[in-house]
């Protein structure tokens, strides 16, 4: 009986994770259209853009290889594992004790990794570029997110998010400067890799700028719908990982059903004002140039080491 | 007296901010240093024998150590005030200077007269700092009062490392408030110096190791110490001359001042001989920077102020060193340099004017046209440079006696860096004394005749005799420094 | 339980003051600039009088009100007229390039740690664990005057700095006593106008306010 209800928790989490993605993304974007006073396309429309993908043809480059057609469906199941892995809705789950953050960066990594080679696999311009911006990105970023994570974890004592989960909602709240630079960081972060203004911006194909659009530039049909997927999901583990890491009050501490319905109450709750963050965030930001990427990211780093650094000399 | 002597230079310096560019602001300006000199010649004979005195609810403090700095300040002061009279007059009528620029150039005078006497008379060490700053403040806009370009850059330097150098000497007097408080007790108390030496034993000595690092760095850098000297050639070279003659004589002993009685302090807490081993270094490196640069200088004023780092330095690695003899030496040798340095700017800054330049270059034939100009200068030069029969000799001598005793091998660089400056100096002062100026090349000028001759005579008294009554003053400060 | 509180407050407030003191070191617009130095000066008098309340120290009120007009409305607001009127919007690209200066910092953020620490270990105070980011403070100001090369940007620098120092102050001591305070601030004040004659000066005799064109004195001048 005690093992099926992680099980069950298990499948009932990953589920979720599917179904919600493509709403929550359609919350940032309605709230976007409503913050600039436009009429938004309703929650819904992230599902209508896929199942239309869906129903599409696939068209193949002639010179695409197997890494190409198999890239969709490894990063899609990726961030599908990392859904399950995550502590959403229980640091109980069946999952969670491979919930370790260095894993979830090389989860993260692996998706990424292939995400580059597809995108320079049919060897247009575009989908090169896209890649090495994506890369440098990424090398700069990942430094500073396992800053930001490790700073928490001193505090958690753990590198497991579940852990550190539960040491955060069993102790004393405190206000810690170390958490706060932490956040912030993440924050940056958060932006930088799911690719949100002010590093690369998720409505345009503009050939100079964009990173994430290059990179997908190639697919079609099931396989475009398949990294957006993918990406959507990407995004909502990353808000994930952060209410376990800052915010995890709420998540259920045991397996146990009857806890569900609250849960998924507060996720909705936090998840909510998640997407109002990212709306205001983006809002009344620009784009920056490519170049000062590196800069905005050092930022990240910086505030990722004060937050180590803080742990230490202030608390 | 003690009140009187401050007062006298702050009230001087309100009246003559609203006497401004009259006639006569030239002659209260020599008033008023006059009668400071006079309150602290009353001042030092009151220690001289009565022994210490606290005044103004222990605000004060005079020992024989700051008194006769305090001496020695007012006597420049007023021997400066007395050479600005001619040089300042001429300045305004050659138009380097404006009407504004006299009125604040004499009320900034007195204000950084009463700023030094300040620090050399406060018995708290938060005071202290303040009145350092205080200092700088209001020398900072005189340096840059010709308002050329070359000016305003020495300024903003002088004014944005002083601030830096500053900055840590407060950092280092609050961890010395940090120490002092958890023996004294909170309050405005513990930062007094008094207070302090009473419970020297007991303050943290890491603590004070911290904070006189950071004291050392900080009022280092008002003394021109090595590596923090860059602001001093800069500034002296650039001002009117009476300023480089009471910067180069008068603030950067006052400054040494600071770094002493917190040294005293530290070395009694710490019981190490860290603090003297810092000054031993930043001295010896002072030295040994100063004496090169002056190879390479081409600028009469610059070249000499150079001259001062080099004997500030001397004079702080003497108090490192610490025997009694070295510092009976560096006494002497803050009162001889400043003496010797102030007289030296008086005929560099009238030199300049006579040739209307500072380049050594065209600085030439002194002695032709105007004999007390040039004769004052090599004997300056010959007494700044340490030959016998003047004061400086004396004082050198003395600190290179301790040196041989205690740190032998330190003398090599130490001689070596005697060396190289004595040869520098006169390989440059040579040419500008002797031989015969192009002819219209000099306009013709009457300098101030007291103030170098003064100057000139008390350094050879000083090195020839030392007045019975310096010399017990001397021993009583040196005991207070052990 | 308030002072625990306080003291946790206060550790965020220590870490706003160094992260405006960051932010002052990579901004590159002079409004930005100066505002973010107004923040900084907002968290100091903020932090001042949280831990003269805790501490049961009066005096520091009046240092919290001190730095509040002083540094939070008065030079801000004197130096943002100044940069409005010498038409000052941005900085040169400083002599250092922007993460370097950050890791710079950083790395003067540990050295600070390691200096403080014996005094840390001292102390009994419930702000000694803000000794470290008051030093930080000091020597990101200094870092800033460094890597800077307008005037104005120097000068901010210089106040940061001092903001570091009032702060090491508090955090180490509960504040210098009442008379240094005062003083300090008075000589704030001068030198606060002195810069402002200074930027004129400089500006009517270099034409900008970029230091870096005052090169002219060195060593080997002819």
């Amino acid at each position: 009986m005690t093992q099926t209800f992680p099980m069950v928790f298990e499948l009932l989490q990953v589920v979720l994770v599917l179904a919600l993605a493509p709403a929550f993304i359609g919350w940032i974007r309605m709230l976007r259209c409503w913050l600039r006073g436009r009429t938004s396309a309703g929650l819904l429309q992230p599902y209508r853009d896929l199942s239309k993908l869906f129903s599409k043809d696939m068209v193949l480059a002639d010179n695409a290889s197997w890494i190409f057609r198999f890239s969709p469906y490894l990063v899609f199941g990726v961030m599908v594992l990392m859904a399950g892995i995550i502590p959403i809705l229980s640091t109980e789950l069946l999952l969670t004790a491979t919930a370790d953050v260095i894993v979830l960066v090389a989860l993260f990594a692996i998706a990424r990794f292939f995400l580059a080679l597809a995108g320079m696999d049919v060897g247009t311009a575009f989908g090169g570029m896209g890649s090495s911006r994506e890369m440098m990105v990424a090398s700069l970023a990942e430094p500073a997110i396992l800053m930001a994570i490790f700073t928490v974890s001193l505090i958690g004592q753990s590198t497991s998010l579940s852990e550190i989960g539960k040491v955060l909602i069993d102790g004393e709240f405190v206000l810690r400067p170390s958490m706060a630079f932490a956040l912030l960081a993440f924050i940056l972060i958060f932006l930088a890799e799911t690719g949100r203004i002010p590093v690369d911006n998720p409505v345009t194909h503009l050939e100079l700028t964009m990173i994430h659009e290059a990179m997908i530039l190639e697919y079609s049909g099931r396989h475009l719908a398949l990294m957006e997927w993918a990406h959507m999901i990407k995004i909502f583990n990353f808000a994930a990982i952060g209410i376990v890491l800052f915010f995890p009050w709420g998540i259920s501490t045991s397996a146990d059903l009857a806890q569900i319905p609250i849960t998924l109450v507060f996720l909705a709750v936090k998840l909510g004002l998640v997407g109002l963050g990212m709306a205001l965030v983006e809002l009344p930001l620009a784009k920056m140039r490519l170049f000062r990427v590196p800069e905005f990211l050092g930022a990240a780093f910086l505030f990722a080491t004060l937050g180590m650094l803080s742990y230490f000399t202030m608390e | 007296m003690l009140l009187m002597l401050l007062g006298v230079s702050f009230a001087a310096a309100v009246v003559l901010g609203f006497v401004g560019d009259r006639k006569w602001a030239h002659e209260i300006n020599v008033a008023a240093s006059g009668a400071t000199f006079v309150a602290a010649a009353g001042l030092a004979v009151q220690v001289y024998l009565d022994g210490p005195v606290m005044a103004g609810g222990k605000f004060f403090f005079v020992d024989a150590f700051n008194v006769y700095l305090a001496a020695l300040t007012a006597f420049v002061a007023m021997t400066t005030a007395i050479f600005s009279r001619r040089y300042m007059k001429l300045e305004r009528e050659r138009r380097r200077v404006g009407h504004w620029g006299m009125r604040f150039y004499h009320a900034m005078f007195q204000l950084f007269i009463f700023a030094m006497l300040l620090v050399l008379l406060t018995n708290n060490l938060g005071i202290l700092w303040i009145a350092m700053e205080l200092a700088t403040l209001s020398t900072v806009l005189l340096v840059s009062l010709y308002g050329t370009p070359t000016a305003i850059e020495a300024a903003w330097k002088y004014f944005i490392l002083c601030g830096v150098g500053i900055a840590q000497a407060l950092f280092g007097t609050v961890l010395l408030y940090f120490a002092a408080e958890r023996v004294l007790g909170p309050g405005g108390e513990a930062l007094l110096w008094t207070n302090l030496m009473q419970v020297s034993g007991q303050l943290e000595p890491t603590v004070l190791s911290i904070a006189f690092v950071f004291l050392v760095v900080g009022y280092g850098t008002k003394v021109g110490l090595a590596p923090v000297h860059h602001w001093l050639p800069d500034a002296h070279s650039e001002g009117p001359t009476p300023i480089s003659a009471v910067l180069s004589g008068l603030l950067l002993n006052t400054a040494l001042y600071a770094v002493v009685r917190c040294k005293v302090l530290v070395d009694h807490a710490t019981g190490s001989r860290l603090a003297g081993n810092l000054m031993i270094a930043f001295g010896l490196l002072s030295i040994l920077v100063a004496a090169f640069s002056l190879l390479r200088q081409k600028d009469i004023k610059r070249m000499f102020a150079y001259s001062s780092i080099e004997h500030m330095g001397i004079a702080t690695f003497a108090f490192g060193l610490g025997t009694p003899i070295a510092t009976f030496g560096a006494l002497l040798h803050m009162l001889v340099h400043s003496l010797t340095k102030s007289s030296i700017f008086f005929t560099v800054g009238h030199a300049a004017q006579l040739c209307g330049t500072q380049e050594m270059k065209r600085i030439n034939g002194l002695i032709r046209s105007s004999p007390l100009i040039g004769w004052g200068m090599v004997l300056g030069v010959m007494a700044i440079a340490g030959l016998p029969p003047f004061g400086v000799f004396v004082s050198e001598f003395l600190i290179l006696t301790a040196t041989m005793q205690n740190a032998p091998l330190l003398t090599p660089p130490l001689l070596i860096g005697l060396g190289v400056a004595f040869a520098a100096l006169f390989r440059r002062v040579q040419p500008m004394v002797f031989g015969t100026a192009a002819p219209g090349s000099h306009h013709p000028l009457v300098p101030a005749h007291l103030p170098v001759i003064l100057h000139l005579g008390l350094m050879l008294l000083l090195g020839l005799y030392l007045p019975i009554f310096l010399s017990q003053w001397f021993q009583t400060a040196v005991e207070l420094l052990q | 339980m308030l002072l625990q509180h306080a003291a946790q407050i206060n550790s965020i407030m220590a870490a706003m003051v160094l992260l405006t003191g960051f932010g002052l070191l990579v901004q590159r617009r002079m409004n930005a600039l100066l505002h973010l130095f107004a923040w900084q000066g907002l968290f100091l008098s903020l932090s001042t009088a949280l831990v003269g309340l805790t501490a049961g120290v009066h005096h520091l009120y009046i240092s919290a009100v001190l730095t509040l007009t002083l540094k939070v409305i008065l030079i801000p607001y004197i130096l943002l007229q100044l940069a409005r009127r010498l038409h000052i919007r941005k900085e040169a690209e400083p002599l250092v390039n922007i993460p370097t200066t950050m890791l710079i910092g950083i790395g003067l953020v540990i050295l600070s740690y390691w200096l403080t620490s014996p005094i840390r270990e001292l102390s009994t105070l419930v702000t000694r664990s803000t000794i470290a980011t008051a030093l930080a403070t000091v020597m990101l100001g200094l870092l800033m005057m460094i890597v800077r090369r307008k005037a104005m940007t120097q000068v901010i620098g210089f106040l940061a700095m001092e903001n570091g120092l009032f702060f090491a102050a508090t955090s180490a001591t509960y504040g210098m006593p009442l008379v240094v305070e005062l003083g300090v601030a008075l000589d704030l004040l001068i030198a606060a106008f002195i810069f402002g004659i200074f930027f004129f000066q400089i500006r009517t005799t270099f034409d900008s306010l970029d230091v870096s064109s005052m090169v002219r004195l060195k060593e080997d001048r002819e």
